[in-house]
């Protein structure tokens, strides 16, 4: 189901967490909502889900207004960041809990809950659990139990609030992808909220950046990757380098003509692999010396700085190579190199 | 303590950690005498005091001092005050810790602070309020008069002064438990479609029933022995207003040992069983 969003504000007293927000998320989309921490992403997934009220706007779900309608009536799911799952109840009480408190005319037989929650245990691959307790599994089980739990209602969408947040890097890395599966498996609309920039591009089908309260971007992670809307987007998804050529550390690249200013906008941001290095051969012209490499997997980054008459300037160049086109430049800390920028963004 | 350091094994480890900690052996004995003694003067010592007297003329005349008349209805008044107050405070401590810990509201700190009020006021002047307010010179006293209610010097008084002294015992057992376990569980039980009645009673209700338990029966033991504020609304009326600790008072001034010791005795039983079902009660916590 879609959800659109018109005009959401919110105060926590002075504080003004959610700016004007809208937002429109077309049906079987997985979103990310991306932003540093106090930016309002959970307070906007919170207001979604209704755990929140909105002091301004209006929340449509499918088409109907639920802005004043009660949590338990909005027929979402949400997952939480400690998982919140029932301590005192079994894996298998918790997934059949919205089964159970459903209104007696409408509620599932025993036969069937029993059925349906194996089945949604199973989808989570973790049916061999269902006699134990919350407390007798590792974070990464619960957050699979509590989102299987969040499935029995058969939520029109599914809200997560950071759900790998609490999770050690290695279970995380497996869940983005499961939970990117799973979702193409089901194709329930669903809203994600984290912080970590990596997760939002590996997981989403769609990215929103947020920041202090306003949407800055929205779009797929190539779109907000490959063209960000402002320096913050550019900023905050990946590395970068910022050059202001106003300033002294960064004029030289203008000088040596490797950037030049796009309509008055003086502000360049140049990812690290869109910087090109040539191993100096001829000592005539080199431009900087390389400080120091490391190892990033598949990846060398390396940190150039530019040759000045008196000795090395402090300004770093930060640029990444393939492991393997590093090893064919066959380069050493102390090298002379040559470089070029074979793209940026500009900003004022 | 050279050979300690220089040797890196895990046991040796945990030895010189012992060892920082430790006091030498004259001050560990001397503290845990202390303590002992202290117990045994001042509790094992009474409580054995309680039941030699009460059995000094024999198990029969234990008996006829337990089944006279003003025994058996000062037993029934403090059983039936208990099963008023008890109910009632725990509904009122679940209410006050739920309003504390689930929502923010002006006076909030406030509040929290007026809870403990009765631990921090004398009972004798929790008693007294209610005189002031409810006694025939009292606010309220001609208009009582007038419709003939009866509250100081009768039952109604002393169930009050009881709720009053005893309310703090449930929301203090609760408020710090409901305010470290968060209210997300309640919230997911309502995106799962619960209503706040069902979330209540299918979530939150377990999560804290073993501190609830606690403190009711903290709550039903100071309600059954609570003295003070009782002795100044009850006006002393034997077989009609006297509770149990009333009633060893004025059997004790009578000189009628046996029936105060053995009235005391229950009070006694009432104590250890206290304490045994706290014992288990803090056990199950603990576990939880």
């Amino acid at each position: 189901m879609s959800i659109s969003l018109f005009d959401i504000s919110k105060n926590f007293g002075a504080f003004s967490a959610l700016n004007h927000i809208n937002l429109e998320v077309p049906e079987g989309e997985l979103v990310a909502l991306l932003g540093p921490s106090g930016c309002g992403k959970t307070t906007l997934l919170r207001i979604i889900a209704g755990l929140e009220h909105t002091d301004k706007g209006r929340v449509v779900i499918n088409g109907q207004d639920k802005t004043d309608q009660n949590v338990s009536h909005r027929g979402i799911g949400f997952v939480f960041q400690h998982y919140a799952l029932f301590r005192h109840m079994t894996v298998f009480e918790n997934v059949a809990f919205g089964l159970r408190v459903k209104p007696r005319s409408i509620r599932p037989s025993n036969e069937l809950i029993t059925k349906k929650v194996h089945a949604l245990l199973e989808l989570v691959q973790l049916d061999w659990l269902h006699n134990r307790y919350p407390d007798q599994l590792s974070g990464g089980q619960r957050q699979r139990i509590a989102l299987a739990r969040a499935l029995a209602v058969e939520p029109s969408v599914l809200l997560l609030d950071e759900p790998f947040g609490a999770l050690d890097a290695s279970v995380r890395k497996d869940l983005r992808q499961w939970l990117r599966n799973l979702h193409h498996e089901l194709n329930v609309t669903s809203i994600f909220v984290t912080h970590d920039q990596e997760e939002a591009m590996e997981v989403a089908s769609q990215v929103v950046v947020l920041n202090h309260g306003r949407i800055e971007q929205q779009g797929t992670p190539s779109q907000i990757y490959d063209h960000p809307a402002n320096a913050f987007v550019s900023r905050f998804i990946g590395q970068t380098n910022v050059f202001d050529l106003d300033e002294h550390d960064a004029d030289w690249l203008q000088t040596a003509g490797l950037l030049t200013p796009k309509q008055g906008e003086k502000i360049a941001h140049v990812r690290p692999h869109d910087i090109i290095i040539e191993k100096s051969i001829d000592n005539a012209t080199p431009l900087a010396t390389l400080k120091d490499w490391q190892h990033l997997g598949a990846l060398i980054r390396i940190e150039l700085v530019k040759n000045n008459l008196n000795g090395l300037s402090d300004a770093s160049v930060f640029a990444e190579l393939p492991n393997d086109k590093f090893k064919e430049l066959d380069l050493a800390r102390g090298d002379k190199v040559n470089l070029k920028i074979r793209q940026a963004h500009w900003f004022h | 303590m050279t050979s300690i350091t220089i040797q890196p094994q895990h046991k040796d480890k945990i030895v010189a950690q012992q060892q920082a900690l430790q006091d030498p052996n004259w001050v560990r004995w001397g503290l845990i005498f202390i303590a002992l003694s202290f117990i045994t003067l001042f509790i094992c010592g009474p409580l054995f005091l309680v039941i030699y007297q009460a059995l000094s003329k024999g198990l029969t005349a234990y008996w006829t001092a337990l089944s006279e008349p003003d025994t058996l209805s000062a037993i029934k008044l403090s059983f039936f005050v208990a099963l008023v107050t008890v109910p009632l405070n725990t509904v009122f401590g679940v209410t006050a810790a739920w309003a504390i810990t689930r929502f923010d509201f002006k006076g909030k700190s406030l509040l929290t602070t007026l809870i403990d009020l009765p631990f921090s006021v004398s009972p004798v002047i929790s008693g007294l309020i209610f005189v002031l307010l409810f006694g025939a010179q009292g606010w309220f006293g001609e208009w009582l008069v007038e419709h003939d209610i009866k509250i100081i010097f009768a039952v109604p008084g002393i169930i009050l002064a009881t709720l009053f002294i005893t309310f703090p015992f449930v929301a203090r057992q609760l408020i710090p438990l409901m305010q470290e376990m968060g209210n997300q569980e309640e919230e997911a039980a309502l995106s799962l479609g619960a209503s706040g009645w069902k979330a209540f009673w299918a979530v939150t209700i377990p999560n804290i029933k073993w501190a609830l338990l606690y403190g009711v029966l903290l709550c039903n033991a100071r309600a059954m022995g609570e003295f003070g504020a009782v002795s100044v609304v009850s006006g002393h009326i034997r077989g009609m207003t006297n509770t149990l600790p009333l009633h060893v008072e004025v059997s004790y001034n009578d000189y009628d040992v046996v029936g105060a010791f053995a009235s005391a005795s229950i009070l006694a039983a009432l104590a250890i069983v206290t304490l045994i079902l706290k014992t288990i009660l803090e056990w199950k916590q603990a576990k939880r």
